[in-house]
């Protein structure tokens, strides 16, 4: 068993132009900087991505936008970026706009080999229509189906080479859930270490689900609203 | 004339209980952590994964590892949990979170909400709210009574595709807090300055006053 490839390019290197790809992150926060530079420099187009959101103008998921590689954005909110806003518009970029937490719960599903799930957000509302209804307990519900996307992409905070994976505070956030559900499953982490350095008490996704890991390098992890006090 | 946004957060913060856990959405809402009440000790949820929120962090101490659903560094109390989102709108839909606040362009007299689409104009996304206002057990809309045009954002009826349906059970805004029940909008309370009357002509929707109608006060 040999998971650990060299970098983020060798990690991708069989992403063709029209794959389905989940992209781990919340805003700019837990997101995979080094595949996402990788797929810029391969130059893979007309992917459909499932991801949050869009990330901003000139990083994340913008800089795949930039270069027009995004045919689909699978996602539930994309207001921080202009470039995203313009080809919407324009009808150069398909978006599927999707409450959070089914996002959320549509991962899981795949990762926990559930192929549906019945859920309550969008109930009486235009996410509704064409979706099958339900009724539990006098409350009605919309049936909504697991991802089937050929690649997951995700960020860790730390891994070992066996893919087990642990995450840091916010920047967990659907890591785990698509880590679970990708066909492959590819993981960057700032930290890579050998077979028994991790707790397995710990471990938040284990390596089972995870297909190919490298030790990321040059992390900007750029800050989106940089809200602070003063010190007293 | 009104309450102005600090004065909205500060009437919906006596709406906290001990013991509740919240989400506060984004806008008015935030400003809801600044007036929890003395003695009073609840728990935030961000909806990215956090259970404890705390305030911002101190100038230099902020992490792009530690940021709030409206994309703010923060920072975690004692006692936080992080989690992943399908575990964070788990404890959602399974009816754990007291309290939802957010914000809202329209609030229809039987509970519907409208607050994150305008056809043709701004198609950002709905983020988590249709989430929450699908599963919170109790919503409290902060917003201003009208748009800016001085058009009434309390309708018989929501004009923008919903977020949500039936959900809403309370609003407070720039001129009072208002119940919705079967009856449509109840004004069971005014702001400080703004008479009945002006109440009267900003909504829109079936409106009611309490018979036992009083003042704001904090």
């Amino acid at each position: 068993m040999n998971k650990v490839v060299a970098n983020a390019d060798e990690a991708i290197k069989d992403i063709e132009s029209g794959a389905t790809l989940m992209l781990g992150g919340f805003g700019l926060c837990g997101i995979p900087e080094n595949c996402i530079s990788a797929l810029v420099r391969k130059g893979v187009k007309d992917l459909t991505c499932i991801s949050n959101n869009a990330g901003v103008d000139d990083f994340g998921i913008g800089l795949m936008l930039q270069q027009k590689q995004v045919k689909k954005m699978v996602s539930s909110y994309v207001g921080e970026n202009a470039e995203f806003e313009r080809q919407l518009l324009s009808g150069e970029l398909e978006v599927e706009l999707i409450p959070q937490g089914t996002l959320a719960t549509r991962c899981m599903a795949a990762g926990y080999g559930m192929p549906a799930v019945y859920l309550l957000a969008g109930v009486g509302t235009e996410i509704a229509e064409g979706k099958e209804l339900r009724t539990f307990n006098g409350k009605e519900y919309l049936l909504e189906e697991a991802f089937d996307s050929d690649f997951a992409i995700v960020k860790a905070w730390k891994g070992d080479t066996m893919g087990n994976l642990i995450f840091k505070d916010t920047a967990r956030n659907f890591n785990p859930l698509m880590a679970m559900a990708g066909k492959i499953t590819i993981a960057e982490v700032e930290e890579l270490v050998q077979p028994g350095e991790l707790d397995p008490n710990f471990v938040h996704v284990p390596g089972v689900y995870v297909h190919r890991i490298f030790q990321g390098s040059d992390y900007e992890k750029r800050i989106e609203q940089r809200t602070v006090r003063a010190k007293a | 004339m009104g309450l102005n946004k600090e004065q909205i957060a500060q009437r919906i913060a006596k709406e906290l209980e001990d013991g509740f856990y919240v989400n506060l959405g984004i806008g008015i809402p935030t400003l809801v952590a600044n007036y929890i009440p003395e003695g009073v000790n609840v728990v935030l949820q961000s909806e990215n994964g956090l259970l404890g929120m705390g305030p911002f962090p101190f100038e230099g101490d902020e992490d792009a590892d530690m940021i709030n659903a409206g994309k703010q560094t923060i920072t975690k109390l004692p006692g936080s949990a992080i989690f992943d989102s399908a575990m964070s709108f788990g404890m959602i839909r399974a009816g754990k979170i007291h309290l939802t606040v957010l914000g809202a362009m329209e609030v229809a007299d039987n509970g519907d909400i409208a607050n994150w689409k305008i056809p043709g104009k701004m198609v950002k996304g709905m983020g988590g709210a249709m989430d929450l206002v699908a599963a919170a057990k109790n919503i409290i809309v902060a917003m201003q009574h009208t748009n800016p045009k001085g058009e009434s954002k309390l309708l018989p009826k929501c004009t923008l595709p919903l977020t949500g349906v039936h959900c809403v059970k309370k609003i407070v805004t720039d001129l009072g807090v208002f119940d919705i029940t079967e009856d449509g909008f109840v004004c069971i309370e005014y702001a400080p300055g703004v008479s009945i009357d002006e109440i009267k002509a900003k909504t829109a929707g079936r409106l009611t006053i309490a018979a036992d109608v009083k003042e704001i006060t904090f």
